[in-house]
């Protein structure tokens, strides 16, 4: 909201590079040191903190692609949490019905996408407050998943990991990244993917278009309500897609309100990654790989409660945010329903 | 024409305008919940429920007596609260999903102040144990504050984080250092509070819901007629506005996070000292996310607040009644909840239906987050 037009002001591009690289490079130093440290001590636990790392991550960035590219065209999602439980849900329900797990997976996949439409239509055309709406969704999906839940359903199993040929051989990271099962391939996909859509594709240019400046791009002939839509239907089909995981890949059953937050922690990744795809996928390994070691630790002999080990992954998102990131800029129209005139 | 009918007839002229704004003010809501309700009823049909018995027996869990009345408000006591932080940050453009971090420290601090304490007198302890809870919220909700202020890291990250944060640290306490050890007690819990830090019930209605009353007339108060207030909300809609207006943006949005901190450890701490008597984890889970909810269907006012608390109470009180007499599991409260959520907001519909005009007013809760 500047009126005069602001010059660059000269900065050497030494200390640009540092303002703008500095954080993820020393994060990601951290993290290769620790990670070569201890597979010198014991590689078998090396492998399994990595693999559990990409595990953890995996939901997380599901749901941060999910949230971005709401908010990249200016559709706050809050509501990502449901779109996750109520896809786990009918995911379940489905592979227990018809005992095929592809079924069951696309069935979470369009569950999602329903919610999206859901958000949209709220948002887009009723012009409800965005915030509401995620809350509406996530307050229905709690509702819904525990009113028709049932006890004691079980299903002929989950997706299994398939190794990629000599890949899955490689030492260290063979077994963590050549070694999953499907949605988390996809996931490797869906975020090369959204990031090459967002950032080199005409629709992605429209899209950010959309949520920085509305008016502008309707001017220009861009159809604002459209792009909106098929933005938050996709971003929903993706959130339901991460419920998939969680009920046909991770754990093989439902439970109530088992999105355990993941939905809210997503929303954190995706801030915290700046709104971009690959900035996402970083910050929720980096959650991921925390988790994975405080994992470890309570097992190793630590003369430390459990808790306080059990909070490092959070203690350290809040330190690594307010000590290297900081501010996030966040799309112009983002929450603000679009009139046309 | 004399002076005298001429008063009379403006009188009454604006008495019926008056009405008219009562009605305009009150006609959707009401009509959200009607259809809320009805869209209940239809599921639970479908699902093969009777749902006339179900929504007798969730009156009658929750109104249908004295006793019945008294766990309603009990019910909604945290609920004001907790819509209250959530509505009070959202004044300064702030959205503030850690109420639930803030009210475990406050249940928990007034717990510990509750037992540990001896010898005070009954008003006497109740207050301290209370302004405990309260200030042991406040410093937590103050985190995020501070950490907006001076890094710019956004409140919506830090807040979702220092909510496992609280679970964490106050899990500790009540399963390490302060765990009861009165016969033999293995569960994670505090030592039950002295009775002289309990808070009263007047008959079957717990006083705390009074406190809750009072506490919401001065959230009103300080929001709309005082100098920090108007900076509060100034800051809200506009910072750069505030900024060139010479506002402190950043002591403003440290000060709200520590307020709406104080209003969350606040509803834990009556939790703690009027119903569940100690600490114990897990006695309070979900209560912050329900702060989202009702301030939203309270439109983030206060007065707004207290009937959005009551109704949810309500329905929370009468669930287990309902589940009990009529076999209908009790998540379908959280159905109708998110269905009147719906329809409060989405008041197009409704107006189409009642034909009443639109009122003026804020309507964007939060637009966009972190742009201080």
């Amino acid at each position: 909201m500047q009126n005069t037009i602001s010059l660059p002001t000269p900065v050497s591009p030494i200390k640009h590079f540092i303002k703008k690289w500095g954080a993820t490079i020393f994060v990601t130093l951290t993290v290769i040191v620790i990670t070569i440290w201890q597979y010198s001590v014991d590689g078998r636990v090396t492998e399994a903190v990595l693999a559990s790392t990409i595990r953890q991550s995996t939901p997380l960035v599901l749901g941060a692609l999910c949230g971005l590219l709401g908010e990249r065209s200016g559709v706050i999602n809050i509501g990502i949490e449901g779109q996750m439980l109520l896809g786990a849900f009918v995911g379940f329900l489905v592979n227990v019905w018809t005992g095929n797990l592809l079924v069951a997976v696309f069935a979470a996949i369009f569950t999602g996408a329903i919610m999206g439409l859901l958000l949209a239509y709220m948002s887009v055309h009723l012009k409800m407050d965005q915030i509401i709406g995620g809350t509406v969704i996530t307050t229905l999906a709690f509702g819904l998943t525990g009113y028709f839940y049932q006890v004691g359903l079980t299903t002929e199993g989950k997706l299994l990991p398939i190794p990629l040929g000599p890949l899955a051989d490689i030492p260290l990271i063979g077994r963590a990244v050549f070694n999953n099962p499907p949605i988390t391939y996809a996931t490797f996909v869906l975020v090369i993917l959204v990031h090459y859509v967002l950032f080199y594709t005409k629709w992605g240019l429209r899209t950010r278009a959309v949520g920085e400046h509305p008016r502008a791009a309707d001017t220009l002939g861009v159809d604002v309500y459209k792009v909106r839509y098929i933005n938050v239907i996709a971003g929903g089909a993706i959130a339901g897609l991460a419920g998939g995981f969680l009920t046909l890949e991770a754990v093989g059953s439902f439970e109530r309100a088992m999105t355990n937050g993941r939905g809210f922690v997503a929303l954190a990744v995706m801030l915290f990654g700046k709104y971009t795809p690959l900035g996402a996928w970083g910050a929720a390994l980096l959650f991921g790989f925390a988790n994975a070691m405080q994992t470890q630790l309570q097992f190793a002999d630590i003369q430390v409660a459990h808790q306080f080990i059990g909070m490092l992954p959070y203690v350290l998102t809040i330190v690594i945010l307010s000590g290297f990131v900081g501010r996030t800029r966040v799309p112009a129209a983002d929450g603000v329903p679009y009139e046309k005139e | 024409m004399n002076d005298q009918s001429k008063n009379n007839e403006e009188n009454a002229r604006s008495f019926s305008s008056w009405l008219g704004a009562l009605w305009r003010a009150v006609a959707v809501p009401l009509a959200a919940v009607l259809l809320a309700i009805l869209i209940g009823a239809i599921l639970l049909a479908i699902s093969g429920a009777n749902p006339f018995r179900a929504y007798a027996a969730l009156i009658e869990g929750s109104f249908g007596s004295m006793k019945a009345f008294g766990r309603t408000l009990a019910k909604a006591t945290p609920l004001i609260f907790s819509g209250l932080s959530v509505a009070f940050a959202f004044k300064a453009g702030l959205f503030n999903i850690g109420a639930q971090g803030q009210l475990l420290f406050g249940a928990l601090a007034s717990a510990v102040a509750g037992f540990m304490l001896k010898g005070l007198p009954p008003f006497l302890h109740v207050t301290v144990a209370v302004l405990a809870g309260a200030i042991a919220g406040a410093l937590f909700g103050a985190i995020p504050g501070v950490l907006k202020a001076y890094t710019g890291a956004s409140e919506v990250i830090t807040t979702i984080m220092l909510n496992y944060v609280a679970i964490n640290i106050t899990d500790y306490i009540a399963d390490g250092p302060l765990k009861d050890s009165a016969g033999g007690n293995i569960v994670a819990r505090t030592p039950e509070i002295l009775d002289s830090a309990r808070i009263p019930s007047i008959g079957e209605i717990p006083v705390g819901f009074f406190l809750a009353i009072i506490v919401s007339i001065i959230v009103w108060f300080t929001l709309w007629r005082t100098t920090t207030g108007f900076e509060i909300r100034t800051v809200g809609l506009s910072p750069h506005a505030a900024k060139y207006a010479g506002m402190r943006v950043a002591f403003t949005v440290i000060l709200t996070m520590i307020i709406s901190g104080f209003l969350a450890g606040m509803g834990g701490s009556i939790e703690s000292l009027g119903i569940v008597g100690r600490y114990q984890p897990g006695f309070n889970t979900g209560l912050g996310f329900d702060g989202i909810t009702i301030a939203l269907l309270g439109k983030t006012h206060p007065f707004g607040i207290i009937p959005a608390a009551i109704l949810i109470g309500a329905m929370k009180a009468g669930a287990s009644t309902m589940q009990f007499n009529a076999g209908v599991a009790k998540e379908i409260t959280d159905v109708i909840q998110a269905l009147m959520l719906f329809f409060v907001t989405a008041d197009l519909i409704i107006r189409k239906l009642l034909r009443t005009r639109e009122e003026d007013g804020e309507k964007i809760i939060l637009s966009g987050w972190g742009q201080q």
